[in-house]
């Protein structure tokens, strides 16, 4: 083959310590470093859209489950079920797509491709923030699927504008918090299985003990107790005030549901304070061998 | 004065119970091909882990172009390139997003990444498949790829961990090609295989690695002198029993036997008449031979002289006490190797017969 072939290149001294062509400053590597890494992931997603099935179709289908079936059996004060739903279907769909983050990381670990990131000279968490910034854009596609079942089918939010962004951002940042919350978990586990498996069993009853789907007035007071200072509860409590959608929550006593924005926010920040330090942590322990 | 660019003293790795290098010394100088050679799991894999930063030693230090592996493990990343043992591609990714990708987190400008994605595309042969996920590339195309995206950045020092294990014939031959021609370039290169002719053909000093420790190092030459004598291979119709005895006179050491007892092997002293010595030998036991050869040792021979004591000794028979060597790599054995290789025996040194007798 080398007769047909350019060079490979200039001849390199391996004293030098930048052989090739011009490299960028190294003040914006990092940077690059995480949108090339979120690029990748975002063609990964790209040439598999199967992977989308969790904000694609499920938001589509809890959506249509929830008010068409299940919606029917439950009284909200204050409005119909369809519009109480909407906020609690964006804040469930969020929450169990959060795992997705567990598993790409897991996947890369597992097929080497991180190993291949390490031997490059990149920023160490870039290959976490990729994935963390990817997979936000994957959440706000399921917010928008959720946000279009809703309105296909008749709800509406009563809101100006800047309270509809502020609706969607409050949930959006919590999807974020969450999503280094399971990378963590993805970092601990065996491969994308486990991941997958152990993140649900974690994530679902997250997501169900609140006020999500169906008001906590009706739950066990110890169950209610525990939905009310749920997260969860928090963001769709906050959003369902946002969107002028009825919220039941506001009835009751606990602080967060009579400070859901700030609730909201307090538990999002606090997670990603706590999440990714760690996620960082523990991504430096399980790529060190 | 040549400098040394992958240097390392004491090397070692333990996982938990396991001694995955026992303390290994090295010490490539610039431009030259280091080949290590050893069988799954002697440790060759952990020693360039270790040696690009992707694992930390337990024991020993090493440095790669003048940069401590664990202390400035930042700097070494600057100016190595890897190619780990399974291709580490994007499969999702089209051969040039691949490239494009690795160039950019080597630090390349995006219009840089780009043209150096198209150059190396060109120069292995991947230009057709370019803008197709790698996932449907074939195991030659991949590796290809993989080498391409080891050289993105132009490192002075390359890491290559067995680059042709699995590939067909043909493929390895353009493999080789291309290792000899960075070589020229001046690259440093490190490069593990099981191949032993791969070893012979590319090494400048080949380390052979067994269960973590360095068993041999030297010029190709040096190892095959260290063995010494001439091997004889001798191939029966069928298996005899009188075969073993009637060679153990002509024979220097043990008669090595196929577990099919059609193939003996041994090393004999170097002479005239041997070939002729040993037909007459099996012929006047009733043993019927298609074909017999003399060759100078290969690094086969030198591999199994030195890690004979492995070998599962089952089917075996030796002419004298002490440990039978195992039969040859199935690699060689399959006679499929490119006609490149040095130890592809016949030429001027051997006495080589064929036919019935």
């Amino acid at each position: 083959m080398s007769q047909l072939a350019p060079p490979l290149g200039a001849p390199v001294s391996p004293a030098d310590s930048f052989g090739g062509p011009a490299r960028v400053a190294p003040g914006s590597r990092a940077l690059r470093d995480v949108i090339v890494l979120t690029r990748r992931n975002l063609v990964h997603v790209a040439r598999e859209p199967l992977q989308l099935s969790d904000v694609l179709i499920q938001p589509v289908l809890f959506t249509l489950l929830f008010v068409y079936v299940i919606g029917g059996g439950v009284s909200v004060a204050g409005g119909s079920y369809k519009e109480f739903a909407v906020a609690g279907l964006l804040t469930l769909n969020l929450t169990t797509a959060a795992i997705g983050t567990a598993v790409g990381i897991t996947t890369d670990l597992k097929t080497g491709a991180i190993d291949r990131f390490r031997a490059l000279p990149i920023w160490r968490a870039a290959v976490l923030v990729g994935r963390s910034l990817s997979d936000l854009l994957a959440a706000a596609l399921c917010m928008t699927m959720v946000v279009l079942t809703g309105l296909a089918i008749g709800w509406r939010p009563h809101a100006s504008v800047l309270e509809f962004v502020a609706a969607l951002a409050i949930p959006l940042l919590f999807a974020y918090a969450l999503s280094w919350a399971t990378a963590c978990l993805g970092l601990v586990s065996d491969g994308p299985e486990s991941a997958q498996g152990i993140g649900l069993v974690i994530l679902f009853p997250v997501a169900f003990v609140s006020n999500a789907m169906v008001p906590t007035a009706g739950m066990p007071a110890f169950v209610r107790a525990i939905a009310e200072w749920n997260p969860v509860s928090a963001v769709t409590a906050a959003t369902r005030d946002l969107l002028g959608n009825p919220n039941p929550s506001a009835l009751s006593d606990a602080w967060p549901m009579q400070h859901p924005v700030a609730a909201a926010l307090l538990w999002s920040v606090a997670i990603l304070a706590v999440a990714a330090p760690l996620a960082v942590r523990l991504y430096r322990r399980r790529t060190t061998d | 004065m040549v400098q040394t660019i992958i240097e390392a003293e004491g090397l070692s790795k333990r996982y938990g119970e396991t001694q995955a290098l026992a303390g290994i010394d090295l010490s490539v100088p610039a431009g030259t091909i280091l080949g290590v050679l050893g069988p799954n799991g002697a440790g060759k894999s952990t020693a360039v882990r270790i040696l690009t930063t992707l694992a930390r030693p337990t024991g020993g230090w090493a440095r790669v172009a003048g940069h401590d592996v664990v202390t400035e493990a930042g700097e070494v990343r600057r100016r190595i390139g890897v190619t780990a043992q399974d291709a580490t591609l994007d499969e999702a990714l089209s051969g040039r997003q691949n490239l494009r990708m690795i160039a950019e987190l080597s630090g390349l400008r995006r219009a840089d990444g780009a043209s150096r994605a198209t150059e190396l595309l060109d120069r292995f042969e991947l230009a057709h498949a370019a803008d197709r996920p790698v996932r449907g590339y074939s195991g030659g195309m991949r590796r290809r790829l993989d080498l391409a995206a080891s050289l993105v950045a132009n490192p002075p020092v390359l890491f290559l961990d067995e680059p042709t294990t699995g590939l067909d014939p043909t493929s390895r031959a353009r493999m080789w090609e291309v290792i000899r021609e960075l070589v020229e370039r001046g690259t440093t290169l490190l490069l593990t295989t099981q191949y032993l002719e791969e070893a012979d053909a590319l090494a400048d000093r080949i380390v052979v690695i067994d269960h973590g420790r360095i068993i041999a190092n030297g010029a190709p030459s040096e190892l095959k002198a260290a063995v010494g004598g001439t091997r004889l291979e001798v191939t029966l119709t069928g298996p005899h029993d009188g075969a073993v005895g009637a060679l153990a006179p002509l024979v220097a050491g043990l008669v090595d036997v196929s577990s099919d007892g059609r193939q003996l092997r041994a090393a004999v002293p170097a002479g005239s008449g041997v070939a002729t010595a040993v037909i007459r030998a099996l012929d006047a036991v009733g043993a019927v031979v298609d074909d017999v050869a003399v060759h100078p040792p290969s690094l086969d021979d030198v591999f199994f002289a030195l890690t004979g004591a492995d070998s599962p000794a089952a089917g075996r028979q030796a002419a004298g006490a002490g440990p039978v060597a195992p039969p040859r790599l199935p690699s060689q054995a399959s006679g499929t190797g490119p006609a490149a290789t040095p130890d592809a025996v016949p030429a001027a040194h051997s006495d080589h017969l064929h036919g019935a007798l």
